[in-house]
């Protein structure tokens, strides 16, 4: 950098003495030599490095075609605009080469969630090591303020933890003995000691920063069209020159040769696609790093452009949009017994089921009194049990129905446990999947965003699928599906006549692996460490909160918009200039202005991508 | 098997895609991808032939940005 600024300052200061000199007849040659100089001064890298790449075979670099047009302009005897031009270009180079490091800096203080240090505990002492030397088993100290540097389980002490980085929730959490603790946390609060699960190269923080690289690998289209345009580009814009140079010439008269001659040495310095080329793949590496920094990873540009015009949301219930807790809604009993009794009787014959309508009944009743025995589990019906000498049975309707019990016409929101004893009917009690906090707001952002349809599939039943539905504002929906029946029902959501946006599958991984593979965008949710989640996903939300998804969406549009912007841009300006510079009314100035100017304004444009605070 | 250099000084991003072109033509190479951003080639190729894939690589960075350096 510094040498630069020298290079071009005494280039400078060699070349305002020249333009003075050149109007003075006697110093003209005086003039002449100072502009050599100066151009020496500022291109002889540039000259180097043209013979260099020319002698290996590559006649379409940069330098090779600057060098060309300046030695050109010499050679017609435009002296200034020659050393002009160069000392433009390095300027340009030089803001390119700063805008560059910097979008290169921001990335890398973006992804920088990991350090490479640990305190590792050995017999009572702390000594800090690599934290690749760390094995899984060895026992780590995390200070107040430290970055949790392995995946590990707290064994001593208690603490917050920032989990911002990895999950973009700024609410941090707290954590005790048993808590996990993940690569990439911020510890707050207390000292902890924890026991390390996994290997360095393992970690979750390790695991999304290789995500975070390989995703330059699944190209958007807007960048596989730059990488094809580039190569198309500067080879036609050399042509044109060499046709400018010489055809008009031979049409109109050769003494006007040195004007078209400075016309097509103009093309030569336009000839370069750099601000394209930098800039838009930028705007999507910005992308993903600031979507990372919010806990959402996109594993490529292709699918932050996929989800940018994003027309249906299809989404999973049971853990998805729902918490996948139950909790009690009602309790209704009948023939003769009251609540708290229909409660009782049934939470003790579910005492020993591990089901989460079971959990949440038993948490409901509290603790409670009855001498239990024989208790008897009946998959796909229910539990049944004797208490206090009575055989209880709870379950669903098909066990009533099997039972020849009759269960009064109602319909219930939500699923329902019946009860009866003595083939007598006891009542019901009514559980509720809680919906999670937030998930009307997002259904309702992301109709802002322009999502069309919203559907929810699941394989719970159609009343509690409704009852869900209704209260989120989900359009459509599909329920007592089984698995097989999902991904068909996808299949033919994806065949809708007319559909011209993506369709984006929102499942929270465990079983949805074959709906995340088929949809235009599959978004896993609240997958924090399952990798069988990440790998059948397109992007990984690294918590529960399903306002991420929206902000997704957000994110997308937003980084597409960035690089059109740049493609739009770019490619005005270039082309605006090529053909005024055809026609003579632009100068190689403004030539370079076009070539650096241009590059230096999109790679300024696309770090604005980076920002994460917007979404 | 998948192996990353670092390229050093890489500052013109239109070379780093004629590098790219350039290096998943090379004999023995299933693919390669340059991440201008990181600095970063990617070169799957047979392992018994990476090193002389690294050498030819290594000559056809210096031949697109002759101020970059591909490091192992």
């Amino acid at each position: 950098m510094k040498k630069q600024i020298i290079r071009i300052a005494a280039a400078l200061i060699l070349f305002i003495p020249a333009i003075l000199m050149r109007s003075d007849p006697d110093l003209y040659i005086f003039s002449l030599v100072l502009f050599i100089a100066s151009y020496m001064i500022a291109g002889f890298d540039v000259l180097a490095g043209a013979v260099r790449s020319a002698a290996g075979g590559d006649i379409f670099g940069e330098n090779l075609l600057m060098s060309i047009a300046t030695v050109g302009a010499f050679l017609i005897g435009e002296f200034p605009e020659g050393v002009a031009v160069m000392l433009f270009f390095r300027v340009g180079e030089m803001f390119e080469d700063l805008a560059v490091s910097r979008s290169r800096r921001s990335i890398s203080a973006l992804m920088d969630i990991r350090p490479d240090k640990a305190n590792l505990l050995l017999s009572g002492e702390i000594s800090e090591v690599p934290a690749e030397d760390v094995s899984p088993g060895d026992v780590i100290v995390i200070r107040p303020g430290e970055k949790v540097p392995l995946d590990a389980v707290v064994i001593r002490g208690a603490s917050s933890v920032d989990t911002s980085a990895l999950t973009g929730e700024s609410i941090p959490r707290d954590v005790s003995s048993g808590s996990e603790v993940l690569s990439g946390f911020i510890n707050m609060t207390g000292v902890i000691e924890a026991r390390v699960t996994k290997p360095f190269g393992e970690t979750t923080a390790s695991r999304i920063l290789d995500l975070v690289e390989n995703s330059a690998s699944k190209k958007s289209k807007a960048e596989s069209f730059i990488t094809r345009f580039s190569r198309y580009y500067t080879p036609s814009v050399v042509a044109a020159a060499i046709l400018i140079a010489f055809v008009p010439p031979v049409l109109f008269g050769f003494s006007g040769f040195s004007v078209w001659a400075y016309r097509a040495l103009s093309f030569l310095v336009v000839s370069c696609p750099c601000a394209l080329v930098i800039s838009v793949p930028l705007a999507f590496f910005g992308g993903i790093g600031a979507g990372a920094r919010l806990g959402i990873l996109f594993k490529g540009g292709v699918y932050i452009e996929s989800l940018s015009h994003t027309e249906t949301a299809v989404f999973d219930k049971t853990g998805t949009l729902t918490s996948g807790e139950f909790s009690v809604r009602d309790i209704l009993p009948q023939g003769g017994i009251d609540k708290d009794e229909l409660l009782r009787l049934v939470a003790l014959c579910e005492s020993c089921s591990s089901h989460p309508i079971s959990l949440s009944i038993r948490a409901h009743a509290g603790s409670i009194s009855g001498s239990v025995s024989d208790i008897e589990e009946i998959p796909g019906f229910g539990v049944c049990a004797t208490i206090d000498g009575v055989r209880v049975f709870a379950g669903n309707l098909k066990l009533m129905q099997r039972l020849s019990v009759h269960v009064p016409e109602r319909s219930f929101p939500g699923t329902v446990v019946h009860a009866c004893a003595d083939g007598r009917y006891l009542g019901c009690i009514v559980v509720t999947d809680n919906i999670k906090p937030g998930a009307r707001a997002a259904l309702e952002d992301l109709r802002s965003l322009g999502v069309k349809r919203t559907v929810m599939l699941t394989g719970d039943v159609a009343s509690s699928a409704r009852d869900v539905s209704q209260d989120i504002g989900i359009s459509e929906v599909f329920s007592s599906l089984l698995p097989d029946e999902k991904t068909e029902m996808l299949d033919t959501l994806l065949a809708s006549p007319g559909r011209k946006g993506s369709l984006v599958y929102i499942g929270d991984g465990i079983n949805d692996a074959p709906s995340l593979a088929i949809s235009d965008v599959g978004v896993a949710i609240g997958a924090v460490s399952s990798a069988a989640a990440i790998e059948a996903s397109d992007v990984v939300i690294m918590s529960d909160d399903i306002s991420k998804v929206p902000s997704a969406l957000r994110l997308s549009k937003r980084t597409v918009r960035i690089a059109r912007e740049n493609i739009v841009f770019a490619l005005f300006v270039k082309i605006s200039i090529l053909i005024l510079c055809a026609f003579g009314f632009a100068s190689m100035w403004a030539a370079v202005f076009a070539d650096v100017g241009v590059a230096v304004i999109a790679i300024l444009n696309s770090l604005r991508a980076l920002d994460h605070k917007k979404y | 098997m998948k192996r990353s250099f670092v390229i050093e000084n890489l500052g013109c991003a239109h070379c780093a895609a004629k590098m790219e072109r350039s290096v998943s033509a090379l004999p023995g190479v299933n693919s390669c991808s340059v991440n201008f951003l990181t600095s970063k080639m990617t070169i799957d190729a047979d392992d018994d032939k990476m090193d002389d894939i690294f050498a030819s690589a290594a000559k056809i960075v210096k031949k697109f940005e002759p101020n970059a350096a591909l490091k192992a």
